[in-house]
């Protein structure tokens, strides 16, 4: 597996630039001594170098991807295109307001959108991913507390169950954390809530679906007794493809929101970026945005206006799939999550009890038990029959947990064939542990030694002096 | 799991053992097999302040970060900088990996001797 | 009307039979009444594909796309080769997610530990991380990593990107630091104001290079002065610019950081665009994000894995240093392709003819007297003051041509790149000369 750069030869070039038309004309300040050492290679080698690359890569397009709270929904072709009209490409952010009209349309037309999707009154299309929007809505807060000349709210509340993004976004804006306990049945503990909410609660941050795939009913007492100790709630969008077109965030009693773009709205993860992660608000807190124009604005949160081109992608499916398409998905998606559920529930029951949302949550701790194979080894035996595994080891209430989101966007064949799948695996451990432990064996390498990785922490190539 | 008995030992699974006035704290063979292979540790530097029952360090594995909590209140002398490099020394012989020394100690937690420690943990 | 759902109603049906359940809405029965919201959403129906393509093309066609740009201020209109779009276009690359399963993402894995290399080697520097957002978050990150309990004073050069402070600002909103302004002298940073301003509480300076204005800094006077005083030296850099000047490694800065755009990235109205940050050896395991180190499997083959994963934000939660828990991989991708393609010696050829262009403009640009506001070296990147500005570049934009940002004062920041042929800014120099004659009479 050569690195682009040992297929260097010197001297070896593309011309992409003609010949300078003017004079050579260098400023008169220090110049680098060490050139850049660049790769010198052909066109055709890099080529290949990144079609070799690219076979070793597990994309949604080449097998089932159910990893939960991430919603690998398909990605449309027709995003991509329409992204990459140039009406968009070349736009440079600070032309003439005259001359980026359609910019704007497509800024205000999803804001819109996604306004009427989650109930809230306002949007900011700055944040650039989920946790950057979940940062842009603690802020929110934060300054609201502030406005009100109220220095003493410094808490916010965050589920055990949360996604550490929680938290670390809290504490970026400044705020204390007060963990609370999730009950038997995987929601919020209501006592454990009253007992840590009082004049030092800032907010609570919430998933709901939460992040085991349960929708906490009691959602309007929780909003309600955060807002009657004086507190905000944020509600963290990542679960939306459970419930949009049917619920809103908004009606449960959420003040401000976050979500993500690449996730609920179907634009690519491209390897981990770029997503978008839109921050909304109700009416009292729109002055707060990011919003150069307006003083009490928390102030920018990114250079431009956001991912413009990943705006571009969702605006192009909510009009796809249109009002009806988008009750449609979250339907869907819970249908595909119940069915295999149900379909899996003899060999890998399910953490809590009940229906699930999109996804849902299993433990492999009486498999670990009985037989020694984890829920690590489990999700590598799935590599072997291209199959991309499920979230492992979250949320970190449960033991040896894998979390399954099928998404709407996958067939009932698929999801028949994973199910077998899974329990060709579970039959497998049961007679033969060593082959699961020892998976897997068909992929481009086999399993990696992460402490030699971090203990070494070798993170470029290094070249011959 | 060994407890050397020239040892004291703190709830928090740290190791104490004084020299004269100097405190050497490090961590148990308990702490270190908990945290499995660690990455890395970020040591506090000479002359930093620690507190009785505060973190002053903190321990990496591939997967989680541990604090590690002062069972003295005083000032550091010395910190044990080849752990900086050579982290997997605290795996592999926690009691000769010392992290760091304390001097001009005003106050520290109970201790335990490793009878007590080994008592101590069977509950855990 | 449009869907990306494969299963027919029959088939819908047959799997709520296997559940147990009669409809849709039963899956939905456990949520409170007063939860569910009962009309159809306020948004259009949807469109099929047909439909989609008119109208979304139709909102483009509103925008207008110049022919010529030379117009830069932190988002720069470079030529981007062919194998850019083509080669980053593979759904693999595309369709992936954050490659936390090693064994079946090693593409992805290795095009970032490239993407470090080559990050480190234009820089200079040491380590890169797998990205940020944009040039400007990761200036406001690198300011964390330095900051500590002892040093809560920020300085940053009035010369930066305004748009990079503010955001500065916006991520410090919930914190206790004191964020200093070092101001300017003749487009550049003052540096006694900087002897002044600096102390036992600094952190670090930020500086960018070159500044806002085009304006090379004196960074081997700025480095010394912020050095021997104990503190950081931050440099947001122009990538493009360092084919051709010192890089912040030999200035000897602490981090590096910039925005990655020039580098392969559309100008895009602003987004996605991607924010690097690269640190001497001593800062790197205070890099917030992703970063990609080598390794070896359990057969000891080579292999990459993302490491030191410990620092964030999934594993610390509370205590991690930053909560960012993505990098802007596909425009990682794209940027190491480019940087593939244009080599060793593209590098540098881009760079020469962005400044010797500049040079060439602003030459005949004086010629008919746009003189330069500031008197300092600058790289491809200009001030001048110019009487009738608005007018000028109405007219040029009337040719297609979107000039340089006007600034206060009657000022035009203007900037040019390889894509400017001497015939283009000929032409600018024509329709300046045209409109001043013709306001003049």
């Amino acid at each position: 597996m050569s690195l682009i750069f040992d297929k260097s030869v010197e001297n070896r070039k593309n011309i992409i630039f003609p010949k300078c038309d003017v004079e050579i004309n260098l400023p008169d300040s220090p110049k680098r001594v060490k050139a850049a050492k660049l790769p010198e290679v052909s066109e055709i080698d890099i080529s290949r170098h990144y079609t070799y690359l690219s076979k070793r890569v597990h994309g949604v397009n080449s097998g089932f991807y159910p990893l939960g709270s991430c919603t690998m929904k398909y990605n449309p072709k027709i995003s991509e295109q329409l992204a990459s009209l140039e009406g968009f490409t070349k736009i440079h952010p600070l032309q003439p307001k005259e001359t980026t009209i359609g910019c704007e349309e497509v800024i205000e037309r999803l804001k819109n959108y996604l306004c009427k999707i989650t109930g809230m009154d306002e949007m900011s299309l700055q944040p650039a991913a989920g946790a950057h929007g979940e940062l842009t809505g603690m802020l929110l807060i934060k300054a609201y507390h502030m406005h009100r000349g109220d220095d003493n709210r410094k808490e916010i509340i965050v589920p055990d169950s949360a996604h550490g993004t929680n938290p670390a976004s809290a504490v970026m804006a400044g705020f204390d954390i007060i963990n609370i306990k999730s009950n038997e049945n995987g929601m919020i503990d209501i006592d454990d809530l009253k007992e840590n909410i009082g004049e030092k609660t800032a907010g609570l941050m919430l998933t709901n679906p939460n992040t085991l795939g349960i929708f906490d009913t009691n959602i309007l007492e929780i909003t309600n007794l955060v807002h009657e100790a004086g507190g905000l709630c944020y509600y963290d969008g990542a679960n939306l493809n459970a419930i949009m077109g049917r619920a809103r965030p908004g009606d449960m009693g959420f003040d401000v929101t976050h979500l993500n773009l690449h996730k609920t709205f179907s634009t690519p993860h491209g390897g981990g970026g770029p997503g978008s992660g839109p921050c909304g608000c109700k009416t009292f807190l729109k002055d707060y945005l990011p919003d150069t124009s307006n003083e009490k604005s928390i102030g920018r949160v990114i250079g431009y206006y956001g991912n413009f081109l990943v705006i571009v992608k969702a605006l192009t499916y909510i009009i796809t799939i249109g009002t009806e398409g988008i009750k449609n998905a979250s339907e869907n998606a819970v249908l595909n999550a119940n069915y295999m559920k149900a379909k899996l529930d003899n060999i890998l029951p399910t953490a809590y009890k009940g229906m699930c949302m999109h996804e849902f949550v299993v433990s492999l701790e009486k498999l670990k038990n009985n037989t020694g194979v984890t829920a690590l080894d489990f999700s590598k035996a799935l590599l072997d029959y291209n199959i991309h595994p499920p979230t492992m080891y979250f949320p970190m209430t449960v033991h040896e947990a894998l979390m399954i989101e099928p998404t709407e966007t996958e067939s009932k064949e698929t999801l028949d064939e994973a199910i077998d799948i899974i329990k060709e695996i579970y039959n497998t451990a049961l007679d033969d542990s060593d082959a699961i432990k020892n998976s897997p064996i068909s992929t481009p390498v086999g399993r990696l030694d992460e402490v030699y990785a971090a203990r070494k922490a070798v993170l470029r190539h290094e070249f011959e002096a | 799991m060994n407890y050397p008995k020239d040892l004291l030992y703190s709830k928090s699974h740290e190791w104490i053992k004084y020299e004269d006035k100097i405190v050497i704290i490090g961590i148990t063979d308990y702490a270190q097999d908990s945290l499995g292979d660690i990455v890395f540790i970020n040591l506090p530097e000479d002359g930093d302040e620690v507190e009785k029952g505060e973190a002053f360090s903190d321990v990496e594995s591939v997967k989680a970060v541990s604090d590690v909590i002062s069972p003295v209140t005083g000032t550091i002398c010395e910190v044990n900088e080849e752990l900086l490099d050579s982290p997997e020394k605290i795996n592999e012989n926690p009691y000769d990996a010392w992290l760091i020394k304390a001097k001009e100690v005003i106050d520290h937690e109970d201790f335990m001797n490793a009878e007590e420690y080994e008592v101590f943990l069977k509950k855990q | 009307m449009g869907t990306f759902i494969p299963n027919t109603n029959k088939q819908r049906d047959e799997m709520l039979g296997d559940i147990g359940l009669n409809g849709m809405d039963d899956l939905f029965r456990d949520l409170p009444s007063r939860c569910i919201y009962n009309d159809m959403l306020d948004i259009p129906k949807g469109l099929s594909e047909i439909e989609v393509v008119e109208s979304i093309t139709k909102i483009s066609k509103k925008n207008k796309v110049f022919d010529k740009i030379l117009r830069g201020a932190g988002s720069y209109n470079h030529y981007i080769p062919t194998t850019v779009p083509s080669i980053a276009s593979k759904e693999e690359f595309l369709t992936a997610y954050t490659p936390y399963q090693g064994e079946i993402s090693q593409g992805i894995l290795q095009s970032i530990f490239e993407y470090q290399t080559m990050i480190c080697e234009i820089t200079g520097m040491q380590y890169s991380n797998a990205s940020v957002y944009d040039g400007a978050t990761a200036a406001a990150e690198a300011i964390n990593m330095c900051v500590d309990k002892k040093h809560d004073n920020v300085l940053i050069a009035e010369t930066v990107d305004k748009r990079i402070i503010d955001t500065i600002y916006t991520y410090n909103l919930g914190k206790n630091i004191n964020i200093n302004i070092i101001p300017m002298k003749d487009g550049e940073l003052d540096k006694n104001a900087l002897k002044d301003m600096i102390g036992d509480d600094s952190a670090c300076l930020l500086i960018q290079q070159p500044n806002y204005y085009g304006i090379l800094e004196d960074v081997d006077n700025i480095e010394s002065v912020v050095h021997n005083a104990g503190v950081k030296l931050i440099m947001s850099c122009y990538p493009t610019s360092l084919g051709l000047l010192k890089t912040p490694g030999e200035y000897g800065a602490d981090i590096a950081v910039g925005d990655g755009q020039p580098l392969g990235l559309d100008v895009a109205y602003g987004g996605p665009y991607l924010g690097f940050m690269a640190t001497k050896k001593s800062m790197f395991r205070k890099l917030p994000g992703r970063i990609v180190g080598q390794t070896v499997d359990c057969n000891d083959n080579k292999g990459y894995v993302l490491t030191l994963q410990a620092r964030e934000q999934h594993i610390r939660r509370e205590k991690a240093g930053s909560n960012i828990c993505s990098n802007q991989a596909h425009c990682a991708l794209k940027i190491a392709i480019y940087l593939s393609t244009l080599g060793k010696e593209g590098f540098k050829e881009v760079a020469i003819q962005c400044a010797s262009k500049a040079a060439y403009l602003q030459n005949e640009l004086s010629k008919i007297g746009l003189n330069l506001v500031y008197k300092k070296s600058y790289f491809n990147e200009f001030v001048v003051k110019c009487k009738n500005r608005d007018d000028i570049l109405k007219r040029l934009e009337e040719n297609n041509i979107l000039g340089g940002l006007p600034l206060d004062n009657d000022k035009i920041l203007w900037c040019v790149t390889e894509l400017i042929k001497k015939e283009d800014m000929d032409k600018v120099v024509n329709i300046v000369k045209e409109v001043n004659d013709e306001l003049d009479i």
